[in-house]
């Protein structure tokens, strides 16, 4: 027995040596140079280039390790002198510039030999291609100065060449190697140092589209690098802007913006006048005129460059808007501004007459320019675009530049509210999106509000949503306007009750914002009298919930405001103030004791106390290095307690407390679990009393997964700590395993697998071990050439005995931790009504989720449905359905399909949010999941998905096919 | 022939390099005499009108662009090809069919195409797809490019040769609700031939105008009223419905809108069809749902305008001076919460105009007097470019001259201005009847043999983009094609014997020198100006640059001068003179 047991152990030794990686590299060194000898011996074995095209592609399709490179290099070289066919000789140097840039490998030893097949080299794709393995050699060895002026030398000699294609490589060879430091050090260099942008500036008049085009990368390309331009590649590619090809435009819009961005403030001269004006201004105007270009690419482009223009003066911003409008050579005034007048004059627009926009003034026909106006009109051109992709880039622009402005702001306010139009929804969102932005610098007039709340009627909830939230911020400048929006918004919660969250929570801002104008509404709102008494609104009416946020939130800044309320007002209050304290602020009525708001003014004292008290929990706690068990344990029940509850009071540390209560948690667990009489106990007894220690192990081990996945911001010294909190459960679970099982078999397999996570605990967290000191894991390591050839049993009772002794480590806060949460909105889980639905087929349920601190979620978060019969499914929403409203939150809105066999009666199914956690994303953090723990995490949740969200009931009836 | 400083009865004819084209054939809406057709003796006096015409092309399926086409081709008598896109084809004949009967069935008019002329008329169209090169014969060639305007609408090329011609048609430079906007690439024409209709107008932008129209239609549905709107068949018809129709989908209304029956439900057929002539928009979601097909609008029965509640109508004609659209606002005139919006302009004389301009009284037929109470709303949907939109397309295309037609004189005189000034371009605008003349300087393409290439290519540097070099050959012109090849090659080609000719100087220097030394100095002085040249001193003492010889001697009265004797053939003739020039200034003093 004892001799085959040793035999065992001497094989399971040999097996992890064999996993090492050392071994497997030196068996790939030695197929190594065999490869390359092969690629030789096939390459004078191919009869016909085809063939010998044939194996170079074969030969392409492996990797070469960083050590053979050089061998094989020769021998690719060697037959690109033999090789006649061009084909051939391109598909090699193509490799070549694949192999230079294998990491590890420094290909200046090739760099010669390259520069010297170029010489000869007569087929233009072949030297094109061999440009182009110099610039991977060059971009590889950029620190060497000498590699670099030579690449440009050969670059320029061959500028000459004939074919578009050896220019182009050429052009992109000088914008990514031309020296840098050229324009500092011009003396020492002397001759050889070439001016690589009066190079690359000859090239943009080059009889090539193509060619033009890369010549305007390849100077882009410098300005990237960090070499200053010069002023007089403005003048140059304002010729370009006028080019037949939309490439070379594009490009040239570009560049032009680059200058206008180096040189502000140079002054160019207006041709055909004596005038002179800012380079910027010019590069403005330039690229407006270029927004009604012929290409929609170019437009796009330059409707994007614009927004980043933000030194532009505002004369010229402010033109980009005005679109001098005419009719029989009159001057007309637009729209706009008729309606702001009409607004100004006090005067409601009564519907137009025809003639009532007849142009009244008489234009100068000298002075009207139609076409070169420069900025003139160019975001109004840009807005009406047939493309979208366009429309969508003029709006983006317009917030930038409105950011910037406030003056511009007020401006475009009435273009951006005509976008709410616009017939595609993604333009009308993006612009309802840019409204929200700027809505700091703006108050909305009471007809454009009218315009903007007409929008409310979408039947889209995206655009919906966006306007809520809108609302949110805008400033709106009469008490008519603030009644407008509540009717409309009430209107709307009409017609789309699933509003009624957001319709809640856009009110209360509204409330916030304009305490003053909602004040003369509120008689008129509550629709009191002074002399008599009205009829009690019914409490669970939405709308009227949604007045009472408005003036609730109204009153907090407002104290005259109570006065006005009655008694069923007072008491509407109380009842708001706890089912929906989010909305509900906390109010000083006069006569009333703040009934409802009797914890705020006790835990609302600043963070710093709560802070405080935090960590002297935190630091009692792991003070205790070895007290007493039993002392421990209570002082941990206390910590969590505590901890659990200033989670719940103070929101800001909720993700902290709530972090250290569960590691805390962890720690109390464990020491239970050693505690246990049970080690003391023969065998059979304590078959059932194992159950709480292995219950532990597991429970440790789940809560550990948490730790790791559901907190955003937790760092790696966290992670160190957690996944050590998890060796010491997997080290509890094998001892208790090892306690009950019989026979020793499969202690085997387990012992050599928790060695193994041992040995991965190490590598991967190498440069944290110090840290650890006195830890479990710390001694584990000191043993762990003794365990590797010690039996099982042994193995197990070391760990015992490690176990017990190992310190309490202390686990360092990190700086911000959220934990992940979400909230199922919908289905609510209240309907009686079963959902019916024909057995077989599906049914689409509605899910409407919000998200908090989920990094990811496209990937991450999935939907679980749990059938009564203990059947459970997961679904994948699209990345589609996920909607990011704000930082840190996301929303989801999906739809899930149900479907099962025909059932009796209707019974509830239950729907959660999962999180899930790949391995393959934290590759070094998770392997055992892949490994396969068995069962003890996988119960419920689907292997590596952690719940983080209330499961909501819905009430479901498969009814049996109708024959 | 139509439209020269006029709008209505569009028809251009164009010579183009021994090519002529007739552009459009339209009638005129304000005329019911001769004048309401382009008089077709102005093409030709004489010979059938086949012979004279290479083609005909019809930009867009207005009346005032095809009207005249079955008259011309079946009562005057054409038959060569016809050119039109496909949507125009489709839909030109329902409108000539419409305008038939109303001309003959309602009018009475005898003399009038019939519908067997318009089948037959039809029957010599050939249909072009957007930007098709169709080869009309071996060198006159067009290619139609997308105008906006109405569906199906194109601007034309016609290219013969070197020199083209742009004809616009109706074209629209700001994209709406179902059409995208026009669009031509860089083709630098001779000439572009432009409309001009709002060629003083610069428009607001359209978001407005739409933004307006649906909420008025809203207002008025929601308070209960009936909104009519009096549109003609095609065009602007379809461009309201999209808008309305894309509205009540968005805002989820459930208000009924009615369209009345008959020519455009045919039309509506075609716009189903014709996705790919839309706009982005419904190109890309017609997959899902074609824009075409109306959910919210149906059609419309006479007695649905007595229904009680809220709805909106779109009838025709367009200007209510007649059939269904008068009698849904007689119906409805009465009631104040009613709203009529016209989309367009109206004639003066009709209903239409009267209630535009402010009248509240109607006088009707019978004496009746309606009063107006409902409210009456003027909005401009036209889908004409605008000045900004006219000079936009000129600078696209780049043309060496424009040419307006289809507006206003008056108006049109501003553009013409304003064009030249700002493009640098000539710009005519021919009245009627007129004819303009415009120079072009074709380029003339010449063959050159490779031979002679490769040897220049040798002899210089690699060429240089867009400089200019110079070629010695000979230029053969044979068969009306140009071909440029070596002299050696023409020789023989013309069986021509060689000449060699020789010319000599002599360059008088005052030396006292020997003519050994003379001939040495001259070689010494050559070989350090002419760098690049192979400059030898023979041992009879000549010296040679290239295959120019100089020869040195004593001038046979004055010892004191040696004259040199420079002697070049033809072909070195700029360096040969060079030289001389060079001598003749004497060579530098060298101390010696």
């Amino acid at each position: 027995m004892a001799a085959h047991l040793k035999k065992r152990v001497y094989e399971e030794f040999t097996k992890v040596v064999q996993q090492q990686e050392e071994v497997a590299t030196k068996k790939l060194r030695l197929t190594k140079p065999s490869k390359s000898a092969a690629l030789h011996v096939d390459l004078c074995k191919a009869a016909c280039p085809a063939d010998a095209l044939q194996y170079l592609l074969q030969f392409a399709r492996k990797p070469v390790e960083a050590e053979s490179v050089e061998g094989v290099v020769r021998i690719l070289l060697e037959h690109y002198y033999k090789e006649t066919d061009p084909s051939v000789r391109l598909k090699i140097a193509s490799l070549l510039g694949l192999l230079s840039k294998t990491a590890g490998f420094s290909p200046d030893c090739i760099i010669d030999d390259a520069i010297n097949i170029l010489q000869n080299e007569k087929s233009h794709q072949v030297l094109a291609q061999l440009l182009d393995t110099l610039l991977a050699i060059g971009t590889k060895l950029a620190e060497n100065q000498a590699i670099q002026t030579r690449l440009v030398d050969v670059a320029c000699k061959h500028l000459t060449d004939t074919s578009h294609g050896v220019r182009n490589k050429c052009l992109q060879l000088l914008g990514n190697l031309g020296s840098l430091e050229k324009s500092v050090t011009k003396d020492t260099e002397g001759l050889t140092a070439r001016d690589v942008q009066k190079i690359i500036g000859d090239y943009f008049s080059d009889q090539d589209p193509r060619v033009r085009t890369a010549a305007i990368k390849a100077m882009l390309q410098l300005h990237e690098r960090g070499l200053k331009l010069h002023q007089t590649v403005y003048n140059q590619a304002c010729k370009l802007l006028s080019d037949d090809y939309e490439q070379v435009r594009s490009a040239a819009v570009q560049l032009i913006w680059v200058v206008s961005q180096l040189y502000p403030e140079s002054i160019v001269p207006i041709p055909s006048s004596n005038e002179e004006i800012r380079l910027v201004d010019d590069a403005f105007g330039k690229i407006c005129h270029m927004v009604s270009d012929g290409s929609w690419v170019v437009r796009v482009q330059a409707a994007k460059l614009l927004g980043s223009m933000e030194q532009v003066s505002s004369h010229f911003l402010e033109q980009t808007l005005d679109k001098k409008l005419m009719s029989d050579l009159r001057r007309k005034r637009t729209a706009h501004e008729r309606a702001k007048e009409l607004y100004s004059s006090g005067e409601f627009s009564s519907g137009r007459k025809w003639g009532d926009d007849a142009p009244k003034e008489e234009v100068d026909t000298g002075a009207v320019n139609l076409i070169e106006s420069g900025a003139c009109g160019a975001f109004v051109h840009g807005l009406e675009d047939e493309m979208y992709e366009v429309r969508i880039a003029a709006v983006e622009a317009l917030c930038m530049l409105a950011q910037s402005s406030p003056a511009f702001a007020e401006k475009c306010l009435d273009f951006l509210v005509d976008m709410f139009n616009d017939e595609i929804e993604e333009v009308r969102l993006q612009s309802i999106h840019t409204m929200r932005k700027i809505s700091n610098n703006i108050t909305l007039r009471e007809d454009q509000l009218d315009t903007v709340l007409a929008v409310l009627e979408d039947s889209s909830r995206d655009i919906r949503e966006a306007l809520h939230e809108l609302l949110c911020c805008t400033n709106v400048s009469t008490k008519e306007g603030i009644h407008l929006a509540l009717v409309e918004l009430l209107k709307n919660l009409t017609k789309y009750p699933t509003d009624r969250d957001s319709i809640w929570k856009c009110l209360k801002f509204l409330g916030s914002r304009h305490p003053t104008l909602v004040l003369p509404l509120v008689p008129e709102l509550l629709s009191t009298h002074p002399f008599f008494d009205t009829a009690e609104p019914d409490m669970d009416d939405p709308a009227y919930i949604a007045v009472l946020v408005l003036i609730f939130n109204a009153a907090k800044t407002c104290p005259t405001m109570p006065a006005l309320f009655s008694d069923h007002t007072f008491r509407h209050y109380a009842y708001l103030r706890d089912s929906l304290s989010h909305l509900v602020p906390a109010l000083r009525l006069p006569g009333r004791k703040l009934v409802s708001s009797a914890l705020s003014p006790n835990i609302a004292p600043h963070e710093d106390p709560s802070q405080q008290f935090l960590q002297q929990s935190l630091e009692r706690v792991y003070s205790l290095q070895h007290l007493d068990p039993q002392g421990a344990q209570e002082l941990l029940e206390f910590t969590i307690r505590d901890l659990q509850r200033l989670g719940e009071l103070q929101s800001e540390l909720a993700g902290v407390a709530d972090f250290s209560a569960t590691y805390l948690r962890c720690q109390l667990l464990l020491i239970k679990a050693l505690q246990e009489k049970l080690w003391n106990v023969a065998a059979p007894l304590y078959l059932k009393q194992s159950d709480l220690a292995s219950a532990a192990a597991k429970q440790i081990m789940e809560e550990t997964y948490k730790m790791e996945f559901m907190y955003s911001g937790v760092e790696n010294k966290q992670v160190v700590i957690i996944h050590h909190m998890r060796l010491q459960a997997k080290a509890l679970q094998l001892i208790v395993t090892a306690r009950t099982t019989r026979g020793v078999d499969p202690l085997f397999g387990m012992c050599e697998k928790f060695l193994q996570e041992v040995d991965f605990f190490q590598r991967c967290f190498i440069a944290d071990l110090p840290q650890l000191q006195d830890s479990f894991v710390d001694k584990l390591l000191d043993l762990m050439p003794r365990l590797m050839t010690s039996k099982p049993a042994e193995v197990v009772k070391i760990l015992q005995t490690m176990l017990r002794q190992s310190a309490f480590l202390h686990l360092p806060l990190p700086e911000q931790i959220h934990k992940a949460s979400a909230t199922i909105i919908e289905p609510a889980g209240e309907s009686d009504n079963p959902l019916r639905f024909t057995s077989g087929l599906v049914v689409a349920l509605d899910v409407d989720a919000t998200l908090e601190h989920v990094q990811d979620p496209q990937n991450t978060v999935k939907v679980q449905v749990l059938y009564p019969d203990g059947q459970a499914q997961m679904i994948h929403p699209k990345p589609a359905d996920f909607r990011n409203p704000g930082p840190g939150r996301h929303r989801l809105i999906t739809q899930v399909y149900l479907s099962h066999t025909a059932w009796t009666e209707p019974c509830q199914v239950e729907v959660r949010l999962l999180l899930a956690y790949s391995s393959t994303a934290r590759i070094p953090k998770s392997p055992w999941i892949e490994g396969g723990e068995g069962p003890p995490q996988v119960d419920t949740s689907i292997e590596g998905a952690i719940p983080f969200s209330k499961p909501v009931k819905v009430y479901i009836m498969p009814k049996p096919a109708r024959r | 022939m139509g439209a020269g400083q006029d709008v209505g009865r569009s028809c251009i004819l164009v010579s183009i390099a021994g090519k002529n084209v007739m552009l459009d054939c339209g009638m005129h809406m304000g005329f019911n005499d001769d004048r309401r057709f382009p008089d077709f003796s102005y093409i030709t006096q004489n010979g059938r009108l086949t012979d004279f015409l290479d083609c005909v092309i019809i930009s867009h399926f207005h009346l005032d662009h095809c009207g005249a086409l079955p008259y011309f081709s079946e009562m005057v008598g054409y038959d060569g090809p016809i050119y039109m896109t496909h949507p125009t084809q489709a839909i030109c004949p329902i409108l000539l069919e419409d305008y038939r009967k109303i001309a003959v069935d309602k009018k009475g008019e005898a003399n009038f195409f019939t519908s067997q002329m318009i089948k037959d008329c039809m029957k010599k169209v050939v249909a072009v797809h957007l930007h098709q090169t169709v080869q009309v014969d071996d060198e006159l060639e067009i290619k139609a490019y997308y105008a906006g305007h109405v569906l199906g609408a194109a601007m034309f090329q016609i290219k013969v040769g070197s020199e083209s011609v742009v004809y616009t048609g109706d074209y629209n430079m700001t994209p709406d609700r179902h059409l995208g906007a026009a669009w031509v690439d860089k083709c630098r024409p001779s000439l572009l031939i432009s409309e001009s209709t709002y060629a003083t107008t610069i428009r607001d932008s359209k978001r407005c105008r739409e933004r307006d129209f649906l909420k008025k239609v809203h207002e008025t549905v929601e308070r209960g009223g009936k909104v009519l709107i009096p549109v003609f068949a095609l065009g602007r018809a379809q461009e309201l419905c999209i808008l309305l129709e894309t509205f009540w989908e968005r805002m989820n209304l459930k208000v009924p809108i009615y369209f009345s029956t008959g020519l455009t439900e045919k039309a509506n057929h075609y716009y189903k069809l014709f996705i790919t002539w839309t706009n982005q928009k419904i190109r890309k979601t017609f997959v899902q749902r074609n824009m075409f097909e109306f959910k919210h609008i149906k059609a419309f029965d006479r007695a649905f305008a007595d229904n009680p509640g809220p709805m909106v109508v779109f009838a025709t004609p367009g200007m209510l001076h007649a059939g269904q659209s008068l009698q849904i606002f007689r119906k409805w005139a009465g009631n104040e919460k009613n709203m009529v919006i016209m989309p367009g302009y109206c004639v003066q004389g009709t209903v239409g105009h009267k209630i535009l301009s402010g009248q509240r009284k109607l006088e009707m037929e019978g004496r009746q007097v309606l009063e107006v109470k409902m409210q009456v709303e003027y909005m401009s949907f036209s889908a004409h470019a605008d000045a900004k939109g006219i000079m936009q397309l000129v600078g696209q295309a780049e043309p060496d001259s424009v040419l307006l037609v289809h507006g206003e004189a008056k108006k049109m005189e501003f553009l013409r201005q304003k064009i030249e000034q700002e493009f640098r371009v000539s710009c005519y605008m021919p009245a009627n009847g007129e004819t303009v003349t415009l120079p072009t300087s074709p380029s003339i393409p010449v063959g050159i043999s490779l031979g002679l290439l490769k040897r220049e290519m040798a002899q210089g540097l690699l060429p240089e983009a867009k400089k200019l070099r110079l070629l010695h050959g000979t230029l053969i012109m044979k068969d009306s094609s140009f071909r440029l090849v070596s002299s050696e090659q023409a020789l023989k080609e013309l069986g021509l014997a060689e000449h060699q000719l020789r010319f000599t100087c002599r360059v008088h220097l005052q030396d006292t020198r020997k003519e050994q030394e003379m001939a040495l100095r001259v070689y010494s002085h050559l070989k350090s100006t002419l760098q690049g040249h192979c400059v030898q001193h023979l041992p009879d003492g000549s010296v040679t640059v290239e295959s120019i010889l100089i020869q040195a001697a004593a001038h046979s009265e004055d010892p004191g001068t040696k004259v040199l004797l420079v002697s070049w053939t033809y072909q070195d003739e700029e360096l040969g003179s060079f030289l001389t020039a060079l001598l003749k200034k004497g060579l530098p003093q060298t101390p010696s």
